[in-house]
């Protein structure tokens, strides 16, 4: 299981539109060896089918595919974009924070859920995510929520 | 009493909210069978309430429950004034 392990988060990531933002996302669990490319495809076309579901609270996006797309251990990267981009989504619209969710059918899915949700749940935390100047300041929030 | 939590693929924001909407209904003290899921099942699935996003409420609008939103799947406290003016 990897959970914004280092490797796993980009900050100023560019990216002019949703699909990029979403394809930025994907290609950090594929170059940490959690999915395969086919997965992040599959994120894409889910947004283009379902349409902005995800974006799950103000600004904050976790684009995600089914396991059998091609996930090889359950994971969540982040791509924190330079530019805020318009999902689509009528209430938390625009997106900063894309948490890319290499989903899995195992256990390991629902403890990476649960460490998700405790840190999201806190506004705080939120907060020192979209403002922190480098990626160790992530890594040292992270170890402070469990 | 049966509460779904919906979203589109059925395994990821879904069960986020269903962690959440768990955690609301034990602090209210309230207890209920609450299951995630995704669009499609929902629609198939009879319920109580179903608690999902603006977005998918809309194709949700013939099901007998009662549809409940939330905008923030992270905010306790939304989450937790949308069920007690429902409830």
């Amino acid at each position: 299981m990897k959970f914004l392990e280092s490797g796993l988060i980009a900050l100023d990531v560019e990216a002019p539109d949703a699909a990029a933002a979403i394809r930025a996302a994907g290609g950090l669990l594929v170059d940490a060896g959690a999915a395969e490319s086919g997965y992040v495809d599959a994120m894409v076309a889910s947004y283009e089918e379902k349409g902005p579901y995800f974006v799950l609270a103000p600004h904050i996006a976790l684009p995600h595919a089914k396991p059998e797309d091609g996930v090889r251990e359950a994971s969540v990267a982040l791509a924190r974009l330079k530019q805020p981009v318009v999902f689509g989504h009528a209430k938390n619209d625009p997106v900063l924070l894309v948490f890319a969710l290499g989903a899995s059918s195992s256990e390991e899915h629902i403890a990476l859920l649960r460490r998700l949700t405790s840190l999201l749940n806190n506004p705080a935390h939120v907060e020192q995510l979209k403002s922190a100047s480098s990626t160790q300041e992530i890594e040292e929030l992270l170890k402070q929520v469990n | 009493m049966k509460i779904l939590c919906v979203c589109g693929l059925g395994q990821g924001t879904s069960l986020i909210l269903r962690m959440n909407v768990e955690n609301v209904l034990k602090d209210m003290g309230v207890s209920a069978d609450v299951e995630h899921m995704d669009v499609s099942s929902a629609s198939g699935t009879s319920a109580d309430f179903i608690i999902t996003n603006n977005e998918l409420a809309q194709s949700l609008q013939g099901h007998a429950a009662k549809i409940i939103i939330v905008n923030n799947y992270f905010d306790l406290e939304e989450i937790k004034n949308s069920l007690q003016e429902a409830l």
